[in-house]
């Protein structure tokens, strides 16, 4: 393994390197054999202004080291990142570095935006060995191309991150979670989609089939959240049961690591799709269980090993992603979805650019 | 501003060109004539002129794909034109070049409340986005100074946002989905209603790429439900220091407002004169707008209104009734047109970490006196972008030239504080030599590698955004090919 101790050594390494290596951070979500470049050995916060919501931060730092940090003045990454290690049955602590080249976004997602909407700035190693910076510290910057963007989810294939700047937020006094007792994903999705379109920011709304509720969580100083999830209530209530969580905290951080999933057998798939068509592709993935975020938006599917999820959805608007299977799983579906012929050719395209010796986690992305 | 010299061959195909267009185009979405095309000439930066060869008015997507086409195969540069409300020179046409003006591509396609989003053809305005949804008490969040002219394919060149994106996010926080035209002609969807594209984020690089990598020529936007109310509050201080640490306090406090918009003195006043909003005669004012129920719009103004008497305002004015926050808004939605009346004026859009303020401030003040420009600040404080105002004579020889090397030292200013050179009009022409003051060269390499895998002939708006020097190789290599 591969571990620089500083973006220099870093870039040495890269342009010494002649053969393919894995990227990875805390190795949470590393999968295959094979040489290995981690990036833990660049840690640390660089810079951290509260009064200004802004964090940077080397890659390979510890997710929880960044909360702590954050906690400490009252502040969180707001797009709530899942914690891998549950699901896959991994050790080791997630980097901050390795969120955000998987572009990692939970429950949350749906109302305040993803990793990369929270992304400022990034400096990172293309192919050649060169340090490359791109975007910056401050929240609104649109001076040339928005290359930040491009390497959030971009699973190291076009560039290894030494360092991201944050934007963060505060964290809310208090929150409250409403349930809706539903029959089905159709009755569930129509509740979210009610929640969703009232003006009382909702800041998730999930669905949990096993437990047969819908539910929605508010978010803020604690009279407004009483006011709100009171208002989401009444407005709730022509469709079924309504009802107060009792532990709102501990409900999501289960759905925002798929709890529901954990040390249960079968290939874990997640789709993402237009909320109001999940009730249907959901019932085409023939899933042995299912769990709705994002107001419907994304579905996770439990399926027996091996399962080709992607034959059974048929042509569908969206992607779906092969989270947790077996290698030769793997090799054999890909773990993204197959895209239309020119975004292939400028996915290829970009690689070839940023990644000209293929040594970046060749094939993982096409 | 430097552009490039016309390639003479171009110019020289300029007949058989057009006809080639009007053979797939309607007769009156083609502009040839030299009178006509001179309405095309410039973008809102007035300063730069230059008519193009031909103007193209497509009405859809299958019309800019041939359009597209044609110009591929005849080498010819085109420039993507929205509203032609680029403050950077965005759509500044070169005399060998096309332009592709989509205004005339405003429908509404799609509505869905269900999975709040829209679709609409590019060349909508942004305001009658939020037009064609508030009756079921929705609308699109990004809202440029502009937004009563601008079409959504600018707010997407130039990654627009407006007074609200504190809370709200810029136009790339906001975009789901493009069906784009790659300059050859191929026709292309990304993203759609469902939340994050798949693979690499190819939708985040299109939004603010200024037009270089293809023609959106539809957007699936993200459409909120409009907040039960919201209320502003207007803050008088004695020294823009101290309103800079109020802005900072507030935000560390965990209120997030809407809105925190900052004037300094000179806007003030002029604002005061032009529109007569009441405002106080002090040196610095904040307007914070927050959002919610009544109950909930008290709760937090009451804590903001806190952190404010902590820092001895001079003024704070919660208002009581639309009136009163109309009013409250009136100046500052005025500030421009009020700049104007005093003179000439160049508008910067720089981005600062809050915390540095202050500090900027006070320097460009300082430059303010070396060069003898008055300059007047109003911006959105509460994310750092800045929106100087610069005034000076356009009649007056030098003056022009001077201005912009004033702005110049005010975006260097920018950046050596940790900021950069635009947080929302773009770079276009305008900051286009000043680029290599932000990024290095190996930088800059790497955001030209993005353009020569989307348009590997830079043939889509060439001479904008990358300096003439860093992208003159790739963009003379085209034009020895032929």
């Amino acid at each position: 393994m591969l571990t620089p101790g500083n973006e220099a050594e870093l870039a040495e390494m890269v342009a010494a390197q002649d053969a393919p290596v894995r990227i990875a951070g805390g190795g949470t979500r590393l999968a295959d054999t094979g040489p290995v470049l981690s990036t833990a050995g660049l840690r640390g916060i660089v810079t951290y202004e509260p009064g200004a919501l802004t964090l940077v931060v080397q890659a390979g730092t510890p997710v929880a080291e960044v909360e702590a940090a954050l906690a400490e003045e009252g502040q969180r990454l707001a797009f709530e990142p899942m914690d891998h290690r549950g699901l896959l049955g991994t050790e080791g602590a997630p980097t901050i570095g390795g969120v955000v080249a998987a572009n990692v976004s939970g429950p949350r997602r749906v109302q305040v935006g993803a990793c990369r909407d929270f992304l400022l700035g990034v400096r990172f190693v293309d192919g050649a060995g060169q340090v490359i910076r791109n975007g910056g510290r401050v929240m609104k910057n649109v001076t040339g191309y928005d290359l930040v963007k491009l390497m959030a989810g971009s699973w190291g294939t076009l560039g290894v991150l030494s360092e991201v700047a944050l934007k963060v937020l505060p964290v809310p006094e208090a929150e409250a979670t409403v349930q809706v007792a539903v029959p089905d994903a159709k009755s569930a999705v129509r509740v979210l989609s009610a929640a969703l379109g009232s003006p009382f920011e909702v800041t998730g709304a999930a669905h949990d089939p096993a437990a047969g509720l819908a539910l929605l969580r508010v978010e803020g100083f604690a009279a407004s959240v009483d006011y709100r999830a009171g208002r989401l209530e009444a407005l709730l209530d022509q469709f079924g049961t309504v009802s107060r969580a009792d532990d709102s905290a501990a409900l999501w951080r289960s759905l925002r690591d798929v709890a529901a999933f954990h040390d249960r057998p079968g290939d874990v798939w997640r789709i993402s799709v237009k909320p109001g068509n999940a009730p249907d592709i959901a019932a085409r993935a023939q899933a042995e269980a299912l769990l709705f975020d994002w107001g419907g938006g994304l579905i996770w599917a439990r399926v027996p090993e091996g399962t080709d999820l992607r034959a059974r959805l048929g042509a569908f608007s969206g992607h779906a992603t092969l989270v947790r299977g077996a290698p030769e799983t793997r090799a054999r579906l890909g773990m993204f979805q197959p895209e239309p012929a020119p975004l292939a050719r400028i996915g290829a395209g970009l690689r070839a650019r940023f990644d000209p010796r293929g040594v970046f986690n060749p094939g993982l992305m096409g | 501003m430097d552009m490039p010299t016309p390639d003479p061959r171009v110019l020289a195909r300029k007949d058989r060109l057009v006809r080639r267009l009007q053979a797939v185009l309607p007769s009156d979405a083609v502009i040839h004539d030299e009178a006509e095309t001179r309405a095309y000439e410039c973008d809102a930066l007035t300063a730069y002129r230059c008519p193009p060869l031909c103007v193209v008015l497509p009405s859809r997507t299958e019309d800019v794909a041939a359009i597209l086409r044609i110009c591929h195969e005849e080498g010819v540069p085109v420039v993507p034109r929205g509203a032609g409300t680029s403050l950077a020179g965005g759509s500044l046409p070169t005399a060998d070049s096309v332009i592709l003006g989509v205004a005339r591509m405003n429908e509404v396609l799609e509505v869905d409340y269900d999975n709040r989003f829209v679709r609409v053809q590019s060349g909508r305005t942004n305001l009658s986005v939020t037009g064609a949804v508030e009756e079921e008490g929705f609308f699109y969040a990004p809202d440029p100074s502009s937004q009563l002219a601008c079409a959504i394919a600018g707010n997407i060149a130039m990654n627009s946002g407006g007074a609200h994106c504190l809370k709200y996010g810029v136009t790339t926080n906001n975009l789901l989905g493009v069906k784009l035209v790659l300059m050859d002609g191929t026709v292309t969807e990304i993203g759609g209603a469902h939340l994050d594209a798949g693979g690499l984020d190819l939708l985040g690089v299109i939004c603010g790429s200024e037009g270089q990598l293809g023609v959106v020529t539809e957007a699936t936007l993200r459409i909120l439900p409009k907040p039960e109310g919201a209320r502003p509050v207007l803050m008088g201080f004695d020294s823009t220091e101290v309103a800079g640490q109020c802005v900072s306090d507030i935000i560390k406090a965990g209120v997030l407002p809407v809105a925190i918009e900052f004037m300094d003195r000179l806007c003030i006043r002029a604002c005061e004169e032009f529109a007569g909003a009441g405002y106080p005669d002090c040196e610095a004012l904040l307007i914070v707008e927050v959002e919610g129920s009544e109950a909930e719009i008290d709760a937090q103004l009451g804590r903001i209104l806190e952190i404010a008497r902590t820092h001895d305002p001079v003024e704070l004015r919660e208002s009581g009734s639309e009136e009163e926050s109309a009013r409250i808004w009136l100046g500052r939605k005025s500030a421009f047109g009020a700049m104007g009346q005093i003179n000439d004026y160049m508008c910067l859009d720089g981005t600062i970490p809050v915390s540095e303020l202050p500090m900027v401030l006070r320097r460009i003040g300082e430059l303010s006196k070396d060069y003898g420009l008055a300059v007047g600040n109003v911006f959105h404080a509460g994310d750092g972008n800045m929106h100087p105002l610069i005034l000076f004579d356009a009649n007056k020889p030098g003056d022009l030239e001077k201005c912009e090397a004033f702005g110049a030292d005010i975006l260097r200013l920018c950046v050596d504080a940790g900021g950069c050179l635009t947080g929302e009009h773009g770079v276009g022409i305008e900051k286009r030599d000043l680029m290599l003051h932000q990024y290095g060269a190996a930088d800059l390499e790497a955001q030209m590698a993005v353009k020569d895998v989307f348009d590997p002939d830079w043939l889509l708006n060439p001479a904008k955004v990358f300096p003439l020097a860093s992208s003159y190789r790739r963009r003379v290599v085209r034009m020895a090919a032929e």
